[in-house]
């Protein structure tokens, strides 16, 4: 790897947030004048907090790297000041390149506007020139497909439509340096494969460099020739994406959740995993096993036709289930004071390896997220023989187990196991 | 997995300008900057497109479309007429040669010039709120919203200036040679409007009250600038007179309704001080606007 020929250099980059105290948090102009007149001499209680600090990489000309890390790590930071949308506090970036970020699909899109007209607005917005936008305009439609409706306002194209094109123009941006954050968490799946496409194309056809945030780890392993980890805005690892993967994926580990009560008046108290039969707490369940996990949240306003979701996602970020209160039949409830939910798990079914839940709490047929806890808890199963079998399943074989039972029927011209085993051998 | 020079033999782009300078260096700033005239040449493309977008955009799912332009001075003038020319009979100027000038024809002219400041003000403070999510996800220089905000505005006076014109000849009140001297008249208003208009947008993106406060402040400044009387009612008392012509508005107007009417021209003293007033207002603005730019994308 050399790093002679960078296109992105960063050194010492910190960047930081001032957090007024909230019974000083002034949105008015009104409350923050009778504030200084009240305590003329007082400066205002502030706490400053570094969003990213003492981050210094370099990224070679025509390399792809992702950038993973929890939510709040500082991933969309860093990208935002590479892109020079937010300014950095201290440090120094220098660009080898033209820089082209795409840090949300379709960011000045008009619904009143034609999807032609869209398209020109939005490729001017992403910086484009206008004879650009022109020369490439029929590959941008053939990419997304809405030829037919190029002269119909984007407000009468389904949400996938919508995205399509406006990923095509972002897809046709052709900077040197493309800085990407996690657009490809929208469309199906058949256009999330278009997208990976594209991407790739991008950067090994055309030796331009990308800098990928996603949570999507199988798609950061499928594109990315190396990774940063970032963690509280430092970096923890940056090198090959197999070997920043395996780390990111080993220090995983419970979030450290705050227990105040976001704005909605929800908190988050414990999400706990016990063995149904000693009744200990555990995070290294066996595989096949009982076991009962309890969720607690705390809600200081009642809140009605609430539903509370767990949601299982594995070591590569796919998620493996969710398991809706609703949907087993419970509620939607009106949540009030210390809310505690059981699960009983007959047998623990998914395969070892590492798992991480998510908690939501939200109200059917309302967009708002009024909880939601990532890394609320987690675990890893640990691989066990069930039915004397000669071998364990392992993490490869897949995500869970679904049978209850396997047997022959007929057909079996061997006395035992053991026996074919060594005639094999 | 492709080595890193394999990657380079077929990089046409990365080979061109491999190895030197950096081509963008990225340094927290301090105090005051600059403008960056070249970037923003760089981003003309988009300039034109958020005019068009705008204007596209305005008149949509209008039952009157852009006669809107024309319709909303007429209107103005028409309750003004009545208000103020009927029922308080409120004195205007007449022509240097001394032919009288329907009072119509006055507030008409008056609002042309009113409605370029005070729509643009309007327009640009909210600029930045309004397309938040362009400030906080895309990169370009932030001067091209409140920039592309004036033009708009400019088109529509131009359109409203039009329909003067027509009025005007039609009632035999002609111009004069100064009619030259109109665009000149016209772009102090543009300059006082984007000075103000940046300058509280920028506040705008910290503290929404700006929003609300600024109509009430224009409408109070209108009634305290000669846009629907003479301003020659204030002359009569030397203090109060002085006083007046402090609002650089009562001098613009004067001096724009001179271009286009005849009207008498304001005092020289307080033309000239209102010119300076503007052309302050627009670096001012412009300054506080670059300064606070950098923070825009975290406040928002």
């Amino acid at each position: 790897m050399s790093f002679s020929d960078p296109a992105i250099s960063v050194r010492g980059l910190g960047k930081n947030y001032t957090i007024v105290h909230k019974q000083h948090k002034h949105s008015t102009l009104a409350e923050t004048m009778l504030h200084a007149m009240r305590r003329p001499f007082k400066r205002m209680e502030q706490e400053t907090f570094w969003a990213l600090k003492d981050v210094s990489f370099d990224v070679p000309r025509g390399e792809v790297v992702g950038i993973i890390g929890k939510n709040g790590a500082g991933k969309s930071t860093l990208l935002k000041i590479l892109s020079q949308i937010a300014e950095p506090t201290e440090g120094e970036i220098d660009l080898y390149g033209q820089v082209g970020s795409l840090l949300e699909v379709g960011t000045g899109f008009h619904p009143e506007l034609t999807g032609r007209e869209n398209v020109f607005l939005n490729g001017a917005i992403l910086g484009m020139r206008r004879r650009d936008i022109q020369r490439q305009f029929d590959a941008i439609v053939d990419f997304a497909g809405v030829e037919k409706f190029l002269d119909t306002p984007v407000k009468r194209y389904s949400s996938g439509m919508y995205v399509r094109l406006a990923f095509a123009v972002a897809a046709h941006l052709n900077p040197e340096i493309l800085i990407v954050d996690e657009v490809l968490a929208v469309g199906d799946a058949e256009f999330q494969k278009k997208c990976l496409g594209k991407m790739q194309d991008v950067s090994q056809g055309q030796g331009r460099t990308v800098l990928f945030v996603s949570h999507n780890m199988a798609a950061v392993r499928q594109l990315c020739t190396q990774a940063i980890y970032l963690k509280s805005g430092r970096i923890v690892k940056q090198g090959a994406t197999e070997e920043v993967l395996d780390l990111y994926n080993a220090t995983r580990e419970r979030a450290y959740v705050t227990r105040e009560a976001n704005e909605h008046g929800l908190s988050f108290v414990d999400l706990e995993m016990r063995d149904t039969v000693t009744g200990a707490r555990t995070e290294a369940p066996v595989f096949n096993r009982d076991y009962i996990m309890i969720a607690h949240v705390r809600v200081k306003r009642p809140l009605t036709h609430a539903a509370l979701n767990l949601r299982i996602f594995d070591d590569l970020n796919n998620k493996v289930t969710s398991i809706c209160s609703v949907e087993e039949g419970l509620g939607p409830i009106t949540m009030e004071g210390d809310v505690r939910i059981r699960y009983r798990f007959s047998k623990m079914g998914l395969y070892p390896g590492r798992y991480a839940v998510n908690l939501e709490v939200d109200r059917p047929n309302d967009p708002t997220r009024y909880l939601q806890i990532e890394d609320a808890l987690v675990f890893e199963v640990q691989p066990a023989i069930i039915h004397d079998a000669m071998w364990a399943y392992e993490k490869a074989h897949g995500v869970g187990r679904m049978v209850e039972e396997v047997t022959l029927l007929e057909g079996d011209r061997r006395e035992s196991g053991d026996e074919a085993l060594l005639r094999s051998a | 997995m492709t080595t890193v020079e394999e990657l380079y033999a077929n990089a046409p782009v990365a080979a061109a300008n491999a190895r030197g300078k950096p081509l963008r260096k990225i340094r927290p700033r301090k105090g005051w900057i600059g403008v960056d005239v070249r970037e923003m040449w760089r981003f003309r493309d988009l300039l034109w497109s958020l005019v068009i977008r705008d204007i596209k955009l305005r008149y949509k799912q209008t039952a009157l479309g852009v006669s809107w332009v024309v319709l909303q001075p007429l209107v103005a003038a028409g309750i003004f007429s009545f208000v103020f020319g009927k029922l308080a009979s409120m004195p205007v100027d007449k022509t240097t040669d001394g032919r009288p000038i329907p009072y119509f024809l006055f507030s008409f002219a008056s609002l042309v010039g009113w409605q370029l400041f005070a729509n643009s003000v309007n327009k640009i403070s909210g600029i930045l709120v309004g397309n938040s999510a362009m400030v906080s996800k895309v990169y370009f220089p932030r001067l091209m919203l409140p920039i592309s905000g004036t033009i708009g505005c400019a088109a529509d006076a131009l359109v409203a200036f039009a329909m003067l014109v027509v009025m005007q000849l039609w009632q035999g009140i002609g111009f004069g040679p100064q009619a030259f001297l109109i665009p000149f008249m016209a772009l102090p208003f543009v300059a006082i409007s984007l000075g103000i208009g940046m300058w509280s947008s920028a506040l705008c993106v910290q503290y929404r009250d700006v929003g609300v406060i600024l109509p009430v402040a224009l409408q109070f400044l209108m009634y305290a600038s000669p846009v629907a009387y003479t301003a020659n009612v204030v002359d009569k008392y030397p203090l109060i007179h002085y006083l007046y012509y402090l609002n650089p508005m009562a001098a613009l107007l004067g001096a724009w309704r001179w271009s286009v009417l005849s009207t008498p021209f304001p005092p020289m003293w307080a033309f000239c001080y209102a010119m300076i007033m503007s052309f302050l207002a627009l670096l001012a603005g412009t300054m506080v606007f670059r300064r606070m730019e950098r923070t825009f994308a975290d406040v928002i």
